[in-house]
């Protein structure tokens, strides 16, 4: 039990070498092995969950059995534990997914593909278990470096984005790693719980302040929080469905975690909302990057494009919830994160299971499409509605928690921009749904002689292994939407115990 | 006053001017080569601040001497450079992955210039 924070990680580091040997032989082998290690792993994930929810407690490992503060230490608490489970199951189902979709989308590249996907959950994974601040820098750049050589398979302009991507990646990983350094030198120490406990006696301290600065600008950038997300949309956009499908949802959300990790556990309380004004920042920016984000979205003709820009949009509650910086608002951030890692996936998913069946990715030639794949676009359909926050989907849920957290602030404005984006979401996801929803031979386009409307689309629904995980989102999103008190109670309200609430 | 704070702390003076030397490079030159030869000066410039960080006067390597004994203040803080170390194998990788992307792009648009890769992806030859 007290090994598995440290064998979430190594088990996937692990099972990404012996993918890649095995994937060289056969590439039904290197498939194996990818989704059995995530497997494994996601039940790891589960047993750690169980452990901390019944026992209340952390569990910490130390690694190479260097007591912290010397050595790094791992820990399992009701907030890493949350998003390990988050992360390990989105990772399953995306492997389980991948071999068809991107045979279709980047045929040859998949025996690379496994690896890179189970690289990128190791390190994310790492990021969220570890307990040390220089740690958490080396899985971000583990994550980050799987994630360039992924993204930039696909379309002709997919490398492109990926470096750009990587450009700005390395910047925010520089600023977080000197916020690090300045952090070490001002306190002496790298270790969370240490610096937890070291730094209240340094709040004067103008190194401790840049610091903060520097490594929420620094994560700032990864998560795309608005006005730092202009390389996000291309790199979307290009990527192939699968991939998009797994960094989409999580990816980003991790970079958030780590802000509201160092916010509770490192700094002290009151350092972020009192000393430097660095949540009520956040919040402001994540404010406009919830409107910029659904006003853009609206805006898209391509399908990739507008789940893109909703992506900074939605990446941008959770920002709201940390600006809300009161338990109740940064439950809603939290809850969002499960809720839109569900939600993107699925409508990556489906993206993909639509390409693979019709070559379609734009809204418009979408037309028909409940007919002929109605499994598909019912679980879209949920997705969909989730987006826009219908009950008992598991949308509604963390935007009812933010709006409660925004009255217990008193902020009216963040109130509005949380209805206001609702109603915008709703904008361009019932469009979407009136599209695929239309019948396609009572068109009048068609009657005109319109080829290029008149797609028909006998091809009916995607393969097992494709419909299969869409499937099972969709029913996440429900029984998450109904378990939501459950969780929050078991995990969430632990999780900001720090905020005292 | 301000000049004392300069020559007191010109190592750090001169990192701030690498970091800035980096930034500027990497966000306004058109090459995408160039970009990386910013990104590395960045990166650089933080391995530095590290390193600076630890270094005392009239202290040594982390290795036991007799005749020093165990006084903390005459070994450096070996942390800090193990730290730049890693921080040295990330940044390898990073520039690693970038040249390989590098050559994708240039496969593919048969040029590293910002400004054609993007008339060329416009006009979608």
């Amino acid at each position: 039990m007290s090994q598995i924070p440290i064998l979430i990680p190594t088990t996937l580091l692990l099972t990404a070498l012996v993918s890649l040997l095995a994937g060289l032989r056969s590439r039904k082998a290197g498939y194996g092995v990818a989704v059995a290690g995530a497997g494994i792993v996601f039940a790891l994930a589960l047993v750690g969950v169980r452990f901390v929810i019944t026992s209340g407690e952390a569990i910490r490992y130390a690694a190479g059995s260097w007591a912290p503060p010397i050595g790094i230490e791992l820990v399992l608490d009701h907030l890493s534990a949350y998003l390990a489970v988050l992360i390990t199951f989105i990772g399953l189902l995306v492997l389980v997914y991948t071999p068809r979709s991107l045979r279709f989308e980047a045929p040859g590249k998949e025996v690379f593909a496994y690896p890179a996907m189970v690289l990128l959950l190791a390190g994310l994974t790492g990021m969220v278990l570890t307990g040390d601040v220089f740690n958490l820098y080396v899985f971000l750049e583990i994550s980050a470096l799987a994630a360039y050589a992924l993204l930039a398979i696909g379309e002709r302009g997919a490398p492109i984005a990926a470096f750009r991507y990587l450009l700005m990646g390395a910047v925010g990983g520089g600023f977080y790693l000197l916020g690090v350094g300045m952090l070490y030198f001002a306190a002496g120490t790298l270790n969370m719980a240490d610096l937890h406990a070291r730094l209240p006696e340094l709040v004067e301290s103008r190194a401790v302040i840049s610091a903060a600065v520097l490594m929420v600008t620094g994560l700032g950038l990864k998560m795309a929080l608005f006005p730092l997300h202009f390389w996000l949309p291309d790199v979307y956009a290009n990527a192939p469905s699968s991939v998009a499908g797994l960094i989409a949802p999580i990816m980003t959300k991790v970079s958030a975690y780590a802000i509201i990790r160092i916010f509770l556990d490192v700094f002290p309380p009151g350092f972020f909302t009192e000393s430097v004004p660095l949540t009520a920042t956040v919040g402001w920016f994540s404010a406009g990057g919830i409107i910029f984000g659904s006003v853009m979205a609206i805006a898209q003709q391509d399908y990739r494009r507008m789940l893109a820009y909703s992506s900074v949009g939605q990446v941008a509650y959770v920002g709201l919830g940390i600006g809300l910086a009161n338990p109740i608002g940064l439950i809603g951030g939290l809850l969002h994160i499960l809720n839109h890692a569900l939600m993107k996936c699925l409508l990556f998913l489906v993206g993909g299971a639509v390409r693979l069946r019709t070559g379609v990715v734009q809204i418009p030639d979408m037309k028909g499409l409940g007919r002929s794949m109605p499994w598909t676009m019912g679980a879209f359909t949920v997705g969909a509605l989730a987006m826009v926050g219908i009950p008992p989907a598991a949308g509604f849920f963390s935007k009812w928690y933010l709006l409660l957290g925004t009255i217990e602030a008193g902020n009216w404005w963040w109130f509005g921009i949380v209805v206001l984006s609702s109603l915008l979401s709703a904008v361009y996801f019932f469009r979407v749904l009136e599209i695929i929803y239309r019948d396609p031979t009572s068109d009048p386009a068609e009657a005109d002689g319109n080829p290029a409307a008149a797609v028909v689309h006998p091809e009916g629904e995607p393969p097992p292994t494709m419909l299969g995980p869409i499937l099972v989102l969709a029913v996440a999103i429900l029984v998450a939407g109904v378990l939501n008190v459950l969780i929050v109670n078991a995990l969430l309200e632990r999780a900001v115990a720090p905020l005292g609430g | 006053m301000t000049f004392e704070l300069i020559t007191g702390r010109y190592p750090y003076v001169l990192i701030a001017l690498l970091l800035a030397v980096g930034l500027y490079g990497l966000i306004t030159k058109r090459n995408l080569l160039k970009k990386v030869v910013g990104m590395t000066i960045f990166q650089t410039a933080i391995y530095l601040f590290f390193i600076q960080g630890a270094t005392k006067t009239d202290a040594t390597i982390p290795v036991l001497l007799p005749e020093l004994g165990t006084a903390p203040e005459r070994y450096i803080n070996p942390l800090p450079q193990v730290i730049v170390l890693t921080a040295i194998v990330v940044g390898v990788a990073t520039t690693g992955v970038a040249l390989s992307l590098l050559l994708q792009i240039q496969r593919r648009f048969g040029s590293l210039d910002e400004a054609e890769i993007l008339r060329k992806m416009k006009a979608g030859e």
